[in-house]
């Protein structure tokens, strides 16, 4: 079973849910930090760094004593990656997507595709939890490439965990394909309702089954509850908020190991998806 | 010759637009007969990306041998220098203010990007 | 006229109820949402729309299924997974498809046509503290890095029509495209952040970031006594990299409280308020 974790904006839970819920499960599987941006996972889990792995993408090159000059890679590409002016064309590789198409419509053949490093896939292991952590370079802006390199790990194990980006923009819908189902974490207060409603959003329109998780149950209001009630949206978890736990997670502390009481809260939230996701397969 | 200038107006007193790549227009200008055309840039005001490197292939397109801008990034300025255009960065003022700067020579060239790039 | 950018790599640090804070107390500014992803800052200042504009970025294919012949050309060349078979034929999955015109052009039968993807909205509002520029992406969109631009650009127009001397900039969070989209050519950026593990990682992605495109840095710490320790140590990694310090805010139960009365922070009486005036204060000794 393959499910994410998610959130309509950042800060809410997310690595905190994910990282917790791996360690108390109590068997094999594979985390994956899809958050390739700004990557934390591994901050809360005492880990031995496995192995690295560098992730590339395909950018053209041209070769010079081919090409033509006709310009024809230039006009197609629709990324404006490349540019021609009468001769050898200049690559711009962090504007190229990989589509391959200026390779494709070269009418000499002159362009060949190579590798491009966009950053790095490190991999760590504690006990039961297999995370592999991808990580693009500062100055990279292409996240769903990475994104869909990391997702190649998820056939390695049975259950798998992914911790989402925020938001609702491609990289979190790149994470999300294929995935069985969705976790979304919230916090009740007004900010936490208006993204939840946007995440709501995003996984009805991907076809997704899910639940809530609402963290920090106590401050703000219960309007989170309410609109999850009326929406008759599962909620899968409450947690309440405990100075504790912000102390815990400030330290890099995992909250199983750490907090008293916290290993059976995280241990019971895999039972429940289990239970809705066969209700929704009915 | 022809120079290109980046304008936010369509007459030779608008002001000097300080963009390149999302410049509202370019002001063609023709040196050897003194007639000007003004060619719009709103296709690349809402390129989703590489705004500058398609500037650059449009004032190569136009017949430009010289620009005068504001600002010019690096992939448009390495785009610029490929094809051959001399690029006048640091403008502003008017359109006009700044071709009489370019004839009495008191524009310097620009030797390298003066601004850093970005993704849009 | 100065732009100020409040950023935090991190989500979750309280910048957008810090943004709205310093929006109230900086009185006449402009304010751009540039948190497009997940625009939070309408729950405070209620802004009243003007304006309503339709925003297109990219392209996005679609298949004519009356002329497909389903030879499956297009499924083979697509890199990004975007060509899904169904019975009766291929369609395009527009979350998946980038835009990239491969299968457009070498389709056998011109069976697929390329359109403009409409990716949001963005509006002109006006607030109790300003001008407002704010905007709303739609689910998997792509490229908000361009929204991010026009945001901004029609915040520095509005700006100058009414003589406002500031605008001010929720920034989206992370370091990729619609940050550096936020950023480029801006006075100043805030940073906000927290005194957490992850807090202090994510200020160091972005402060390199700040540098790279050489944009002075500022930077506060909200909840900070949660752990006063790390706090000095991120206060000293952040002037070590060439940042300014420019305050601590408290820890404040009263926060979410602020938002549920769709208030600002320095408009209740949450103690937290002043360290927020403080840090204003020392901004604007910076601008």
């Amino acid at each position: 079973m393959k499910i994410a974790i998610a959130s309509g904006k950042g800060g809410t839970g997310k690595t905190t849910l994910s990282v917790n819920m791996a360690l108390a499960i109590g068997r094999p599987l594979t985390l994956l930090d899809c958050d390739v941006e700004e990557p934390n996972s591994r901050l809360f889990l005492e880990t031995q760094q496995l192995s690295e792995e560098v992730v590339n993408t395909l950018i053209p090159e041209i070769d010079g004593s081919i090409c033509n000059g006709c310009g024809e890679c230039a006009r197609f590409c629709q990324f404006n990656a490349i540019v021609s002016f009468g001769t050898k064309p200049l690559v711009f590789a962090e504007m190229c997507h990989g589509c391959g198409g200026c390779a494709k419509v070269c009418p000499q053949q002159a362009i060949k595709e190579v590798k491009n490093r966009i950053g790095a896939i490190t991999t760590y292991k504690t006990g039961d939890v297999t995370l592999h952590q991808g990580c693009i370079d500062v100055g990279v802006s292409m996240a769903p490439p990475m994104i869909r390199e990391l997702k190649k790990k998820m056939s390695e194990s049975e259950l798998v965990i992914l911790d989402a980006p925020p938001g609702t923009t491609c990289p979190v819908v790149a994470t999300l394909s294929e995935v069985d189902y969705v976790l979304l974490i919230t916090e009740p207060t007004p900010f936490g309702l208006n993204d939840l409603i946007l995440a709501v959003a995003m996984v009805r329109e991907l076809g997704l089954p899910f639940g809530v998780v609402i963290n920090r149950v106590g401050v703000g209001d219960d309007r989170v509850h309410r609109y999850c009630a009326e929406e008759k949206i599962p909620v899968l978890l409450e947690i309440a908020n405990d100075r504790a736990v912000a102390e815990a997670y400030s330290r890099g502390e995992s909250l199983v190991d750490n907090v008293p009481g916290y290993r059976e809260i995280f241990a019971g939230v895999l039972p429940r998806i289990e239970e809705e996701y066969k209700r929704w397969k009915q | 010759m022809k120079i290109a200038i980046t304008s936010t107006g369509a007459t030779l007193d608008a002001t000097v637009d300080s963009r390149f790549g999302r410049a509202a227009m370019f002001v063609l200008y023709d040196l050897d007969n003194d007639s000007f055309e003004v060619v719009d840039n709103i296709q690349n005001l809402n390129a989703a990306q590489g705004a500058g490197i398609q500037a650059a292939q449009n004032v190569f397109n136009m017949g430009a041998g010289a620009l005068i801008t504001g600002h010019c990034g690096p992939k448009a300025y390495a785009a610029l220098n490929a094809a051959g255009v001399k690029i006048y960065a640091g403008a502003d003022g008017s359109v006009e203010s700044m071709l009489a700067k370019y004839r009495a020579g008191e524009l310097a060239e620009s030797n390298e990007a003066d601004v850093e790039g970005h993704w849009v | 006229m100065k732009e100020l950018v409040v950023i935090s790599g991190k989500g979750g640090t309280g910048k957008t109820s810090i943004t709205a804070s310093i929006a109230v107390l900086a009185g006449k500014a402009v304010i751009a949402d540039c948190d497009v992803d997940a625009a939070d800052l309408h729950l405070i200042l209620e802004p009243q729309v003007q304006q309503h504009e339709q925003f297109f970025s990219g392209k996005l294919a679609r298949i004519d299924s009356a002329r497909c012949t389903s030879c499956g050309l297009c499924a083979e060349y697509c890199r990004f997974t975007a060509i899904v078979s169904e019975a009766g034929g291929y369609r395009v999955d527009p979350n998946n498809c980038e835009g990239c015109g491969v299968c457009v052009r070498f389709c056998p039968v011109q069976a697929i046509a390329f359109e403009e993807r409409h990716c949001g909205e963005w509006m002109i509002s006006d607030t109790r503290c300003g001008g407002m520029v704010h905007a709303k992406l739609g689910v998997a969109a792509e490229n908000s890095g361009k929204l991010v631009s026009m945001v901004r650009r029609n915040a520095q127009q509005i700006a100058e029509q009414t003589g406002a001397s500031l605008i001010i900039v929720d920034g989206p969070p992370g370091i990729g495209c619609p940050v550096i989209a936020s950023v480029t050519g801006a006075s100043r950026v805030l940073i906000v952040t927290e005194p957490t593990v992850s807090g202090a990682h994510d200020m160091q992605r972005v402060l390199k970031l700040t540098r790279h495109f050489d944009i002075p840095a500022l930077v506060c710490i909200n909840k900070w006594d949660l752990n006063p320790q790390l706090t000095e140590e991120i206060e000293a990694t952040a002037e070590s990299a060439g940042a300014t310090v420019v305050g601590r805010v408290r820890y404040d139960a009263l926060v979410s409280q602020a938002q549920i009365e769709h208030k600002a922070v320095v408009e209740t009486s949450a103690e937290s308020a002043e360290d927020i005036r403080n840090i204003w204060k020392r901004i604007e000794n910076e601008l």
